[in-house]
Formats: C-alpha cells, structure tokens, sequence
C-alpha cells in the first residue's frame, strides 16, 4: 500500500506571534514548522504504515528551505520525499496550489492520499478536498480517526455537533484534523538517516500533466485586492483592587453599560 | 466563458436533519445587500431529501427565490452527491455570487464544487463587499466594476485580506458563522419555488456512511449567547467551573471555554472559542483565567464588552479587554455572583 | 576550527529541546518533591532512543555521535538534571563500557537491549569506604566453578533500583609487588536484576537530583556467570577510569544544561518581575550579572563540545585520548553551574528561595555535578598530573 502524505511549511503562529511597535506581524521571528493538521495526517500514516508495512512518501510545495521540513517527516518514519519547487509555482492560490500538488501526486503510486485540513497561515481548508477533484478520488474532510480494512478506510468524519462514521473506497483522499493523534517524536537515529537520503526535487517542468493557465500567481483566479496586518485593538482600563473592589468595580461597568 | 451570462445572488442554505442552519439566514442577509448594490435578487439553493417545507421559512427572511434539490441520495451530507447538485444548479442557474457557509459542510462541498466548476473561491470571509478591482484604478490594467471583495482574517487572525474573483464566475465565498447579520422576519413574504432535477448519478466517489453519531449535549450554542463566561485553564480544575456556571446562570448566559480548557478534556470541543473553536461576539464576554493567546482572541474580540479577570498582570488579554481586572479569580466571581443576585433581587 | 553544528545536529537539538519543554519540564517540579523516578519519562526516551544516541545502529543504538548524546543530556538537564543524569549514566556508565570490553556474545545479550531502550543500565564503583580513594573498596569477587561469586555492597548508586543491568566493580585479585607492598586488583562484572543474593539497601534523601533513583547495592553470595565478566580479569581499575572519563563529560553536559536553565528562567523572570516601577531587566546590575552568566556557560559549552568530538575521534581511532578534555569540561562546567545557578537564586531574589521557582532547584540539582563521577578536586588530579608529569 502507498501513502502519500501533502504536508507545508508555515510560520509557528502557535503562541509565539510576535507584533512589530507598529502592530504589524513579526514575520521574522517565527519559527518554520510542519503545519499541525499536516503533521497529524503524517502521524496517521505513519501508524498505517506500522501496522500494515505501507510505504509513506511525504510530498510538499514550497520553497527550497522547507527541505528542513521534509528531513523531519523522514527523521519521523517518512520513507521518500519529494519537494516541488519553482519560481513559476510562486503566487498560487488554493486553485493552482491543488493543480499543481496533483500533478505532482500523478506522478507517484498512491493507494491513499492524507491532507491537513487546513494550514495555520492561510486557514483555508480548501487544497485538501481540491486536490481530490483534480484526481478524480472520494473525499473524506476533517478526519477523526482513520482505519484500514481491505481496500476502503473507515474514517470519523467530524461536524459541528456530530461525526459520520465513512466507509470509502480506495484510491481515496482524506484530510486530517489535529485532534486525531498525538504525532511521534523524531528519532536521533532518523534525523541522521534522513539527512544522508536523497530528498527528490521537482521544478515546474518535471510536472507535464499540467498547464500553465493553472499555476502560479497567474493561474490562481482569486487575486488579492489588499493585505493588511491586522492591528489589535487596543487595550482598555486595567485595575488591581482586591476582590470587594474588584466586585464593585465589574457591577458598576455593567450598569454603565446597561448590562443590568 | 462569458461571465456577463452570469447573474444574481445565489446562496447555499446548509440544512441539517431538515433543519435549516443559522447560517443560511445570515448568507441571506448578507446577500440582500450586495444584490441591491447588484440591483439584482437572492437564490437560496437547498439541497436534500424530502426538504420542500423549508421553502417558506427562507423567504420569511429574506430569499426572492428558493432552488429545492430534492433526491435520496441528498439525505444525509456527503461530499460527492451535494458537490453534483451544486454544481448543477451553478451550470444551470449561472449566478454571479455563490456564498457558502464556512462550516463542516461548506467547508468541504465549497473547494469541491469550486474546483468542479474552475473557479475561485476565498475562505471564511467576514466581511464581503462590491466594488472595484483593482481597488485603485491602475494604468495598463483594467479596472473591474461590481466585483464581490471577499476580507477574511488569516495567519491566525493576525492579518486582513481583501480578495476578489474578477476573471472567473461564479465568485465564491465561505463564510464564518455568526458574523453576517440575519434579516428580521417577514411574515407572510413569498419566495418564488423552482425544483430542479440535475439527476445525481452514483459513482466511484459515493462514500458510505456507517453511522451517525450525535454528540450528547444539550447546552445553548455559545454562538448564539448574548453573555458568554469563559473560562481558561487558570480556573484550574473542571470541579471549579462550577464557580463559572453559577456566574452565567445568574446572568442568563452561557459557559464557553478556551483551546487548553478542551485539550485537558474538562470541557467538550462545542464550547471552545477561537480560531480552532467558535468565533463569538456576544454583548459581554467575560474572559476569566484566559490568557488570551492570539488564537483565542481571534475568536472572540469582536465581542462589545470583554471584561477579564486573570492573576497574571501581564497576561495578553488584557491587550483586548475593556475592563481587566488583575485578581484572584476564586475571590472574585463568587462574590461577583452574590453581588448580582442581590442586585437582581432589588431591581425585580 | 569550526564551531557551527551542521543541520543534524540542530534537528537533533530542536527534537531534544522540543521533548524536554513538552514532556519534562510540566513534571519537574514535581518530581523533585515526590522524589519519584520519572519512570513514565524514561519510557518515552526508550521509545524515542535517547537511551543509545552515541551507540552503533548494530547494537541497538541510534548510531548517532558523542556530541548529539551530549546536546540530549544538555537540552534535558536545561528543565530537570534528574533526567538529565538517567541518561548519562545509562549511556556514558552502562552502554559505553559494554560496547567498549564487552564480546560480541555481551554486546548481543546486553547492550542491545540497552540501548534499543529496552532495558535501563547502571553502573557501581563507590563503596561506603571507597570513593575517590578506590582502593579502600571492600566488595570481592570469588571465582567457583562456573560463576563468580560477588559479596559486598556498592553506594550512592544512579539508576539505582530502576535500572535492570549493572556494572559492578569487585576486587578479585590482591598482589604484591616486589617491595612487598600490597594493591588490590579490580574485575567489572555484567550483573541482571534479580540475580540471587543481590538486594537492594536504603535510598538515599538527597539534596538535589531528587527523583533519581540513588540505590545501595548489596550482594550476598551473589552468583553470577562466568561469562560476565567484562574485560580481563584484573583491568577493572582501568575500565572504570576510562569509563568514568567518557561519564563526565555526560555530567558535563548535564552540569551545562542546567547553568543555561537556570539563565533561560532568570532572563523569563526579570522581564517581569518589577521594582521600583521597572522590571529588574532594566537594572544594570541584573542585565551584566546574566552577561556574566552566559559567557561562562558558553565558555563551559565549548569546553564540553570538545571534549564530546575528541571523544568521537576516539570511536574512530581508538587511541585518542580524551581524558583531560573530558576532566576540564566537567571542572568547569559544573563550578560554572554552581556559580550560575547561584546567581539566578539571588536574581530571583526572596522568590529564588521559594520552591515555587526553577531556580531553588537548578542550584540544588548543580551542587551535585562537583561532586560525582570524580569531584572537582580529582579533575584537578587529573589535569595537573599530565601537565606536570
């Protein structure tokens, strides 16, 4: 069986945001990681691959830095991995980005294709379930747990207030939630192995079942109009009274407000 | 494609065990709006089994027409099914502006049938306009009139972004819960019926579904609480929540929780405000032993009033409430507690 | 000279900082309380092969290098000496003396399940009447049929009861040279738990590294295999002098990790701690005594990396020494904790004393690191004797 896990590399919003004096984002000083849900899907793979021997090649979009990335899905268990990196992907919005992933994906066995739901930097959710209509292949969004039997998966499927319980058959494509494990720690041995492992590296021409109306900024059809960081609201009165006070001073606020 | 074939407001209205969702109201409101800036009307599709009843109720508030998909295979959500009628209906009915709501569902049927159709789709907008495009008319590019600009948070809320479609059609959104504003009802208000058959055909990417499961819990929508009390780990046990139910009950609100609160298991997913939970904006929030990471305020910093308590002077939810008070929170929301009850008492 | 580390070996870092701050430190505190050994922990770092980072892929371990084993230690130690000094003493006691003496028969049955995690390695030398002086050591060894037969007790004992394999150290032999003088000579032994005849004495109460499970070992009639004897009979003193050389810099490491801890706590603290107005961070006095703490523990951190990479050129050549370097990165690094940690507590100040900061334990668990595996007095030893011989 073969697993092909998407994964990106997105800046650690994860307590660690950073504001410049200015209320802008301090890009600069945030870590590099493997977007959570990604690392779950990977996590999940991984297990599969534990139970049933199956082959995990790890695919990312990206700049040439997230090689980083890659050699940690490897350290992790990853068995390949392959980076698609060019210029001409640059841009992209969730359209070109899951044309441009499929194309990819075509180009390798897979019997099962794990997503994250959704990155922490674009919060999107949309690459997932898009690839799977470029493929032509079953969806399962926003698993809770995933099971192998024979040649389906059965996945929870999470809603607001429910999950289905989903059967699909394989070949299928399945996103991951971050609640559906707790993703392994890399080994020290790994990390060594997978820094001496050949990470395969894809440019814009080693994809040919793709055209170039759908790719990059150009083929992207959103376009952004404006971006802004968004500066936080500023800070009201704070007081430190003891809890008489304290009482007194919440009760007043609330009538001022006409809350009671 | 000619995109001037494409007209009107379309929205999905989500319904859920032939319930419609809040959602589809307030796409409806939201709708309203940029179709009179259009000067055109509102569609609302739905999809389901069994679903004509709901035609009169999406009218009431506010739908010019009501598409009704009716099919077995619409029943019970799944991916493939909806993703052809929607895709139907968009073939067919070729409106300007289809918005979905940024839910379980919409989430998954909203980039499938964007991708089916081939066009854009911007995510978990919370707030949509028409306009220009570019915003500011640039030489050597052409300005674009009546676009939908489609704003929605990213990075963790932590910035902006005003994103238009201005080459494909339709031009597609998801849009968070609880932002866009229902219209009241209107008794009696008449919406124009059309079934549509786009003959759904079972292939290779039908899914099965083995059971549903109901999570049992019978509290009110956190979404839907005009005075939320929200506890973080700073509460410090499930036991001492209690000191926060008594706290909303006295003041007829609600519990909610932050992300840490639901990891340590005290509190189920359904109550958990921010950019992993529910975004809220009720009259008065108060954010008791909540830190206020940034992935919590994003959830809940549209609120009118946010009153926090926490020990910590230096906690960041301080940087977004109105009233922050630097207190023992064990001390202070019980005697908060008696301090309405007896205030209550006096007013009634 | 270069002294930037290559990307393994950051990955290997940001995996071990990324353990200790999500699986050690929320139990640090606790654990130095409860004095419980971090059991739960300790299986976590089996599973993920903490315990056999340096040893080769062919017996279990990670195949990895000294210098990524120390950064483990050094990275652990920052948030809890205790796990930190588990795992140098499993490691750099247990693991390294199998691999170094031991038959390929010894390497099979024993440090393959040591250092794939399966099984948690100790080491005993110290005697209630021998520590730094070893030949004042009691415990013997008797040869009888096919077994040795092992009667004595050890002391102070790391890993102690926790651990399921140890290296015991008796005196087998006494000669006498041609002055007529006599001098006890040493064997080390492979001994299993639950060996017969060997019982576990008291648990020591200790000042700091309190979770670590510090166990007298005593044998009775103890009989083990012929076959577990580790390196030739009568070389025990030199196995355990060269074993003890590659276990300091283990405690070297540990030693480092918990100076730059107590610096990470104290720079978190005076941002926020206020006097007079200010945070303390806006004193000079605080700002240029945490300079001065972080020049030493730098200072200390090279000193202990290069005594990790000659001792990796050893496992090349086998005949590099790295015994002073191993002997200076320990004097050091643990008088620069001690000193470090010292002034982080007084940084902290009435709070520094409270066990509600990291702190009043760093400057416990630092004590600890001039005084085992040779004190700070027998590094001297060791240093002035090849500089004046």
């Amino acid at each position: 069986m073969n697993i092909v896990v998407c994964i990106k590399q997105v800046p650690d919003t994860k307590g660690g945001v950073k504001f410049n004096p200015d209320g802008t984002l301090d890009r600069a000083s945030m870590l590099a990681i493997m977007n959570p849900d990604d690392k779950a899907g990977l996590e999940a793979a991984l297990r599969i691959k534990d139970e049933t021997g199956a082959k995990v090649t790890v695919l990312t979009m990206g700049l040439p830095k997230a090689d980083d990335m890659l050699r940690e899905a490897l350290a992790m268990g990853a068995d390949e991995a392959v980076l698609v990196t060019d210029r001409r992907l640059g841009g992209a919005d969730t359209w070109a980005t899951s044309s441009t992933v499929a194309a990819a994906v075509k180009k390798l066995d897979y019997d099962l294709i794990i997503t994250g739901r959704q990155a922490i930097d674009g919060d999107t959710a949309q690459v997932g379930p898009q690839i799977a209509e470029h493929l032509a292949l079953p969806v399962i969004s926003y698993a809770e747990d995933i099971k192998v039997e024979g040649n389906s998966v059965i996945v929870k499927r999470q809603y607001e207030d429910r999950y289905h319980e989903v059967k699909a058959q394989m070949p299928c494509l399945i996103t991951a939630l971050s609640e559906l494990n707790e993703p392994r720690y890399m080994t020290p041995g790994g990390i060594f192995d997978a820094y001496d492992k050949e990470v395969t590296v894809w440019g814009r021409d080693d994809l040919t079942d793709l055209d170039d109306a759908n790719i990059g900024l150009a083929g992207s059809p959103t376009k952004i109009a404006k971006a802004s960081d968004k500066v936080r609201k500023g800070a009201g009165e704070k007081v430190s009274l003891d809890p008489k006070e304290s009482v007194e001073y919440i009760m007043n606020k609330l009538k001022e407000k006409h809350v009671i | 494609m000619s995109l001037e074939e494409y007209k009107g407001v379309a929205i999905f209205a989500q319904q859920v065990d032939n319930k419609l969702s809040s959602i589809a109201f307030e796409l409806i409101g939201k709708a309203h709006e940029l179709a009179a800036d259009l000067g055109t009307d509102v569609t609302a599709v739905v999809l389901g089994k069994d679903i004509a009843g709901l035609a009169d109720k999406l009218g009431e508030y506010g739908a010019d027409k009501v598409v009704l998909i009716d099919d077995p295979a619409l029943e019970t959500y799944r991916t493939e099914p909806y993703a052809q009628a929607l895709t139907a209906y968009i073939n067919e009915y070729k409106p300007e502006i289809m918005l979905v709501g940024a839910t379980a569902i919409g989430r998954d049927l909203g980039p499938t049938v964007s991708a089916r159709v081939k066009t854009g789709l911007t995510a978990d907008c919370t707030s949509l306009e028409i306009g220009d495009f570019p915003l500011v008319a640039r030489e050597g590019q052409e300005q674009k009139h009546n676009q939908l600009l489609m704003t929605r948070p990213a990075f963790g809320g932590n910035t902006i972004a005003t994103i238009a479609c201005p080459d494909n059609r339709p031009q597609m959104a998801t849009v968070r819960p609880g932002v866009m504003q229902k219209l009241p009802k209107e008794a009696g208000r008449k919406a124009e019926v059309i079934n549509f058959n786009p003959e759904i055909k079972e292939n290779n990417r039908f899914v099965e579904i083995l059971n549903i499961v109901k999570n049992v819990t019978n509290t009110v929508d956190i979404m839907d609480a005009k005075i939320l009390v929200s506890g973080g780990r700073g509460v410090g046990s499930p036991e001492n929540f209690k000191l926060l139910e008594d706290l909303a009950e006295v003041l007829g609100g609600t519990v909610s929780c932050s992300r840490a609160v639901v990891d340590s298991g005290w509190k189920p997913k359904d109550l958990q405000v921010g950019q992993t939970g529910k975004t809220v904006r009720p009259n008065v929030y108060f954010a008791i032993g909540i830190s206020g990471a940034i992935q919590h305020t994003a959830g809940m910093e549209e609120s009118d009033i946010i009153i926090a308590i926490n020990k910590d002077e230096t906690a960041p939810i301080f940087d977004v409430a109105d009233y922050g008070i630097v207190g023992d929170l064990n001390k202070i929301v019980p005697a908060l507690t008696e301090a309405l009850k007896a205030e209550l008492a006096a007013q009634n | 000279m270069d002294f930037t580390l290559d990307k393994k070996h950051e990955m290997a870092r940001q995996l071990f900082r990324e353990f200790a701050q999500n699986e050690v430190k929320p139990m640090a505190q606790e654990i130095d309380e409860t004095e419980q050994f971090p059991r739960e922990n300790v299986e976590k770092m089996m599973k993920y092969g903490f315990m056999g980072i340096p040893i080769p892929k062919e017996y279990g371990g990670q195949g990895c290098d000294v210098l990524t084993y120390v950064m483990c230690v050094e990275e652990l130690s920052k948030v809890c000496g205790t796990t930190g000094v588990i795992v140098s003493a499993h490691t750099s006691l247990c693991c390294d003396p199998i691999l170094t003496y031991g038959t390929e028969e010894q390497k099979q049955k024993f440090l393959v399940p040591l250092a794939s995690g399966k099984k948690l390695g100790a080491f005993a030398l110290t005697e209630p009447g021998a520590g730094t002086d070893a030949q004042g050591a009691q415990c013997r060894a008797d040869e009888d049929g096919d077994s040795w037969v092992l009667n004595g007790s050890k002391c102070f004992i790391t890993n102690g009861k926790e651990a399921d394999v140890y290296i015991v150290f008796a005196v087998t032999d006494i000669v006498e040279d041609a002055k007529g003088r006599k001098s006890k000579k040493f064997s080390a032994f492979i001994v299993e738990k639950d060996t017969p005849g060997f019982t576990f004495g008291t648990k020591e109460k200790k000042m700091g590294i309190r979770a670590s499970s510090t166990y007298e070992l005593i044998f009775q009639d103890c009989r083990i295999p012929k076959e577990n004897l580790l390196g030739a009979r009568g070389k025990g003193f030199g196995i355990a002098m060269h074993t003890l050389d590659g276990g300091r810099i283990g405690i070297a490491a540990q030693a480092l990790g918990i100076g730059e801890g107590s610096i990470d706590a104290t720079i978190e603290f005076v941002k926020e701690r206020k006097q007079f107005g200010r945070p303390i961070a806006a004193f000079q006095n605080t700002a240029f005594q945490l300079a001065d703490m972080k020049a030493r523990m730098d200072a200390a951190k090279y000193l202990v990396y290069n005594a990790a990479c000659t001792k990796d050129v050893y496992t090349q050549d086998h005949k590099t020494s790295y015994s002073i370097e191993a002997a200076e990165a320990k004097l050091f690094a643990a008088e620069a904790a001690m000193a470090v940690t010292t002034k982080a507590v007084q940084l902290h100040g009435g709070y520094g004393y409270t066990r509600e900061y990291d702190v009043e334990r760093m400057m416990r668990d630092a004590k600890i690191t001039e005084i085992y595996e040779g004190t700070s007095e027998v590094q001297r030893l060791v240093i002035s004797g090849a500089m004046l011989k």
